[in-house]
């Protein structure tokens, strides 16, 4: 067997079912039952009984056996189990690892979950130990890995902070149309509004971050014969791969090509589409600098030319990217671990499409006849990158 | 190496000893004639075993650089960068001797042992001229 015969997953398995939970402020409740909210919201999305799951996926950074501790507190016997932690893509890997044990028969129900309370205990809570060789010198990580590669970019490209803020602007228009953003009522931003917030570690300031909130997530996936007689429009599966290069900025190999490079084009390989096919597109924007190096990481302009794609609103709801629909990382939710946000709001564009009723939107939230969407998750420090394309059934 | 690794160090140590002793070394793989950092059991990516310590020659290149944001209260602002060693491989460390907002990119740097939180670390000032 070769890496090419692992295109055969493509199409073999959809999500049937999501939900999120406590997105925001959830005082009072904690991570774990942040998380089981959206397991039980997901499978009743699906149609599908809770007895019937019998693979489980679960990371947050509140359990270091999530898997397990997920599984116990929903009272249930998994066959097969995958916690692995590489960060907020760790979810897009499950969802390929889901995806591996269906279409092997190892299981036939999977849920895929996260679940953060993290800003109502207090704000972030990193899911890392020190990085050692770097902790010494007192990074504020995440940010300062960001910054490292947000500054190189600027160096390299000759971009302004003026080209990073276009992207946080572009993210709260898209959040202004989405009454699930924690941003819906705050208004736009302006340019000025993101250079002048307050500086966290240059070039990013505070509005070039993503947001501190808590919140829960889950899909439900199943084989694609079992998929078609669920409640809802069933999404496809259509491609995914991982790849990652460092763990430690300071050992990225080039701070300004990450390894979406290579997890994207074996996703859109596997998918038999391409970037410019995607109807929307939903990058892991914990920071303005990713949603540049994603945009041109997955393929949808040259290395260094992102600056120009993100200028007079052309990722936001007027111009002819869709690009983070829901607002993002930056605008919409963010409870430390972003990636079931990209999946959930790739899907629901799809579905919305496709006539079902996942939510209500402003005038030009939802996208028009969307039948594929990208999902792109980040971990770590631009470290492990993950790439899911997803797609109606007439994509198949 | 003894497969019960008794009476040595791991290469983290040892960097931290060589530290306390006033040298900033480095691994070198003999066979590949080739630097690396951080330091580790065997070259990364082919598994050379057959490492030797070297003292850097201190000198560098910063390859990007960040002024972290911190109340003057808790110690203030501080400089966080990357250099790009003479000899090939690349390291956080910080960057000092000018405010921390003014490091640039390209500029050369040199290597000084310093004391970081009560622990030996290497530091960069920015070479003139």
């Amino acid at each position: 067997m070769n890496q090419n015969d692992i295109n055969n997953l493509r199409g073999k398995t959809a999500v049937v079912g999501l939900a999120e939970s406590g997105c925001g402020m959830a005082s009072g409740w904690s991570a774990m039952e942040i998380m089981a909210n959206s397991v039980h919201d997901a499978l009743d999305d699906a149609g599908i009984k809770l007895n019937e799951v019998d693979g489980v996926f679960a990371a947050t950074a509140f359990h270091s056996m999530a898997a397990m501790s997920l599984s116990e507190y929903l009272g249930l016997k998994p066959k097969f189990a995958d916690g692995s932690q590489i960060g907020g893509s760790s979810f897009l890997s499950h969802i390929l690892t889901a995806a591996l044990a269906l279409d092997a028969g190892l299981i036939n129900v999977a849920v895929v979950a996260y679940g953060s309370n993290q800003k109502s205990i207090g704000g972030f809570k990193t899911i890392s130990e020190a990085m050692p060789y770097e902790a010494q010198y007192e990074p504020r990580m995440p940010v300062t890995a960001y910054a490292l590669a947000a500054k190189r970019y600027m160096h390299e490209f000759r971009a302004s902070r003026e080209d990073l803020a276009n992207v946080a602007v572009s993210a709260r228009d898209w959040a202004l149309l989405n009454p699930r953003a924690y941003t819906y009522d705050k208004g736009p931003l302006t340019v000025e509004d993101v250079l002048s917030a307050r500086p966290i570690v240059d070039p990013l300031g505070k509005l070039d971050c993503c947001l501190v909130t808590d919140g829960g997530a889950a899909v439900i996936m199943t084989r694609s014969d079992r998929a078609k007689d669920t409640k809802n429009t069933p999404i496809y599966l259509l491609g995914a791969a991982m790849e990652h290069h460092h763990r430690m900025v300071s050992e990225m190999p080039d701070l300004v090509r990450t390894s979406a490079i290579e997890s994207s084009q074996r996703a859109f390989k596997m998918s038999s589409y391409k970037a410019t096919d995607m109807d929307t597109i939903q990058l892991y924007d914990a920071f303005t600098i990713n949603t540049l190096l994603f945009l041109e990481d997955l393929g949808f302009c040259k290395k260094g030319e992102a600056i120009e794609l993100v200028k007079n609103n052309n990722i936001g709801p007027s111009g002819s990217l869709n690009v983070n629909t829901n607002g993002g990382g930056l605008s919409c939710v963010h409870p430390g671990m972003y990636g079931l946000f990209v999946t959930l709001e790739a899907i629901r564009q799809l579905r919305n499409s496709a006539g079902d009723n996942v939510g209500e939107r402003s005038g030009g939230g939802w996208i028009d006849n969307a039948k594929l969407s990208v999902a792109h998750g980040n971990g770590g420090v631009l470290s492990s990158q993950v790439t899911n394309v997803w797609g109606v059934s007439e994509t198949l | 190496m003894p497969e019960n690794l008794k009476g040595l160090v791991g290469p983290e140590q040892q960097f931290k000893n060589y530290l306390s002793e006033g040298k900033f070394m480095i691994q070198r793989c003999k066979s590949l004639d080739k630097f690396f950092f951080h330091p580790r059991v065997a070259f990364p990516g082919t598994g050379e075993r057959d490492l030797e310590w070297v003292e850097a020659s201190g000198i560098g290149t910063v390859h990007s650089t960040t002024c972290n944001r911190r109340l003057p209260e808790k110690g203030g602002d501080f400089n966080l960068s990357l250099i790009t060693l003479d000899e090939g491989p690349r390291m956080m460390a910080r960057v000092e001797g000018t405010e921390p907002d003014k490091v640039q990119i390209g500029q050369k740097v040199k290597a000084r042992i310093s004391i970081l939180n009560g622990e030996p670390a290497v530091i960069f000032d920015i070479l003139q001229g």
